[in-house]
């Protein structure tokens, strides 16, 4: 099933929460609308679930209007941040929810429900909850119920919601690569939200960073992260050092100082300096493009991370590794290994 | 300071000691002393005795004072018998009314954004504002003979006032907000999230209510009728300004007590009175039993 979404526009208000988005998902993947909160990706999910309603713009699966659609006939499997699972219902009764609302014109009979739920039951690896109650669950276990209880409709498309935004860090790890090898199994078409770069860099076949109600970029977990397109792409996504700089007459300047890296193709005027914290290269004093004065070390595993002065009187945070032995006091030539500049 | 130097002097034995400092952490535990605690707890006890216990003592002992045939003779004279079934009647109208006027209301606050909530929200509590004879005035002043529709109710020969209708309309307009109390708080710390999951699982309108939104309210909605209930067969003031007490036609329970008892049959009185009140008792029991099961609701809801 393919998704198309174009020039998607919702206001609550006089807020803005889409504002004209585009966007195609690929038959069979798995992509991840990641952004902060209030950027959007939730409001342009529910959108697409029909659980939200656009102002503007066309929603389409496979070419056919989705928005003609509600909700109920779209068959679309939707997974909540809260699970949203039925209380008063035991797992199995949950995960069946599903099959028993069907027109009993396409009902199925009871034997082939509780096989259905056995096998979803089995394949989230939690038949032995059949029986309990969602409030004897734990966290991670609530999630994959309610997982299982979305794929037995067979869902044309899954949709999730900060899936693991509810559960603790460690819990949050496993399911994510369960999801990622779930995915692998089943091959539905899925978008899930998320404001934790991490998991969207981790799970998903394609990223969609959003902001402010817009998409900023579309592409795979290594373009987002190595070829950001924009500069609030580079300072969401990875640890990035942004300095203020002077776009002029092909010269880059820090303050007054003109700074040795190329400034081809770039406009004049205002601009920001990305650099990520490994990308900066600890040279001795007078090598590089900058030189700073080591404040802090503390040691994190294999890296050294060194707040360094630099001359110009910016502080800036740098990842070096461990055995470079930067010590409080030194004084050093720092050269980005990559860099980005973007004008605003 | 000397107190201290007292206490160590005369606590100088090891047993002694430990008592002393068992007593002090008790002590430490309960701040307020021994003696004002005590004339608290019998200022309470004392209060409730007089206001609520007596009373309730009382009005079994007059309804018995001549036996309990007398009693009983009293509930089958045909004039109580006649109360005892407009007041079922009358509570069966109203709490069904309520009960589904309070659930759209309850449902509609809970669930949906809309202009004017907050006035619809502060209607529903009008009832409970306004003093029931003036509650049962407006519905003079809407049906009497001078009212606004009292020629048409005439022309066409339509009986509300000081008769079954009026009793209804008036019970259930001071018994209204009963039913949507109980549920707003319940259904707005229940969001909205199940039921996005039922209907994107594919369940229509109606199988969403009935298979999720229900059974999640069903101790609200149980704990509301309850009250609403009570309230319904003890409403006085209302029913008493549109009822017209008609002997065996229009006197509810409540009424046909004010009646008996200013024709001084004080066991006629209390014995009505005491099926008021035993009413009550039952809709205490019954009030602490859905109370624990609506406390059970809210812990299984946990984010």
């Amino acid at each position: 099933m393919t998704i198309e979404v174009k020039n998607l526009v919702k206001k609550f208000g006089s807020f803005a929460a889409l504002d004209g988005v585009d966007l195609k998902v690929n038959d069979g993947e798995l992509l991840a609308l990641l952004g902060p909160s209030g950027s959007g990706k939730t409001t342009l999910l529910r959108i697409i679930a029909g659980l939200d309603w656009p102002d503007a713009g066309e929603v389409s699966f496979n070419g056919e209007d989705a928005l003609a659609q509600g909700a109920r006939e779209r068959h679309v499997g939707f997974v909540f941040q809260h699970y949203a699972l039925f209380r008063h219902m035991s797992v199995f009764e949950n995960v069946a929810f599903g099959l028993r609302v069907q027109p009993r014109a396409v009902r199925k009979d009871e034997a082939t429900i509780r096989r259905r739920v056995k096998e979803l039951l089995d394949l989230v690896q939690l038949d032995w909850l059949a029986d309990r109650y969602p409030s004897q669950l734990s966290g991670g276990q609530r999630q994959r119920i309610a997982l299982a209880r979305a794929l037995a409709i067979e869902p044309r498309i899954l949709l999730l919601d900060e899936p693991f935004g509810a559960l603790d860090a460690k819990v949050r790890k496993e399911l994510r690569k369960w999801l990622r090898s779930l995915h692998n199994e089943i091959h539905v078409t899925s978008i899930f939200v998320t404001h934790d770069q991490e998991e969207a860099l981790e799970v998903a076949n394609r990223v969609v960073v959003m902001d402010k109600g817009r998409i900023e970029q579309v592409g795979s977990p290594d373009d987002v992260y190595e070829t950001p397109a924009t500069a609030f792409v580079h300072s969401f996504i990875g640890e990035s050092i942004e300095l203020p700089v002077q776009v002029d007459g092909g010269v880059v300047r820090l303050g007054d100082s003109p700074l040795q890296l190329a400034a081809e193709g770039l406009a004049p005027g205002a601009s920001r300096l990305f650099v990520r914290r490994h990308d900066m290269v600890v040279g001795p004093a007078g090598s590089g493009a900058f030189e700073g004065a080591v404040q802090h070390v503390r040691n994190f595993g294999p890296v050294q991370r060194a707040e360094v002065t630099l001359s110009g009187g910016e502080t800036i945070e740098i990842d070096a590794p461990r055995d470079r032995g930067l010590r409080a006091g030194d004084t050093v030539g720092l050269e980005p290994r990559r860099y980005r500049i973007f004008a605003g | 300071m000397t107190m201290q130097i007292a206490d160590n002097v005369s606590l100088s034995s090891p047993d002694a000691k430990s008592r002393a400092h068992a007593a002090a952490a008790r002590n430490d535990l309960r701040t307020e002393p021994k003696a004002v605690r005590l004339v608290i707890i019998t200022l309470a006890i004392a209060f409730l005795s007089v206001f609520v216990v007596l009373p309730l003592v009382v009005v079994f002992a007059q309804a018995f004072a001549k036996g309990i045939l007398a009693y009983l003779a009293a509930l089958a004279e045909p004039e109580a018998l006649a109360a005892i079934k407009l007041t079922l009647a009358v509570a069966a109208i109203s709490v069904s009314l309520n009960l589904v006027f309070g659930l759209v209301a309850a449902w509609a606050v809970a669930k949906f954004e809309f202009p004017g909530k907050t006035v619809l929200i502060t209607l529903i509590d009008l009832p409970f504002s306004v003093s029931p004879v003036i509650s049962g005035l407006v519905f003079v002043l809407l049906f009497g003979a001078q009212g606004y529709f009292g020629g048409w109710l005439r022309d066409h020969d339509i009986q509300i006032l000081f008769a079954v209708p009026g009793i209804a309309l008036a019970t259930t307009f001071v018994t209204f907000p009963f039913v949507a109390r109980a549920l707003i708080p319940l259904m707005q710390e229940q969001g909205t999230q199940e039921e996005e999951a039922a209907i994107s699982l594919g369940a229509s309108g109606l199988q969403t209510f009935f298979r999720v939104t229900l059974p999640n309210i069903k101790w609200g909605v149980l704990y509301g009728v309850l009250l609403c209930n009570a309230r319904a067969m003890g409403e006085f003031g209302a029913v008493s300004v549109v009822s017209g007490h008609i002997r065996g036609e229009t006197n509810t329970m409540p009424l046909l007590v004010e009646i008996l008892y200013n024709e001084y049959q004080f066991v006629a009185a209390f014995a009505i009175a005491s099926l008021l009140a035993m009413l009550a008792l039952v809709t205490l029991v019954a009030k602490i039993i859905l109370e624990r099961h609506l406390d059970e609701g809210r812990d299984v809801h946990d984010h």
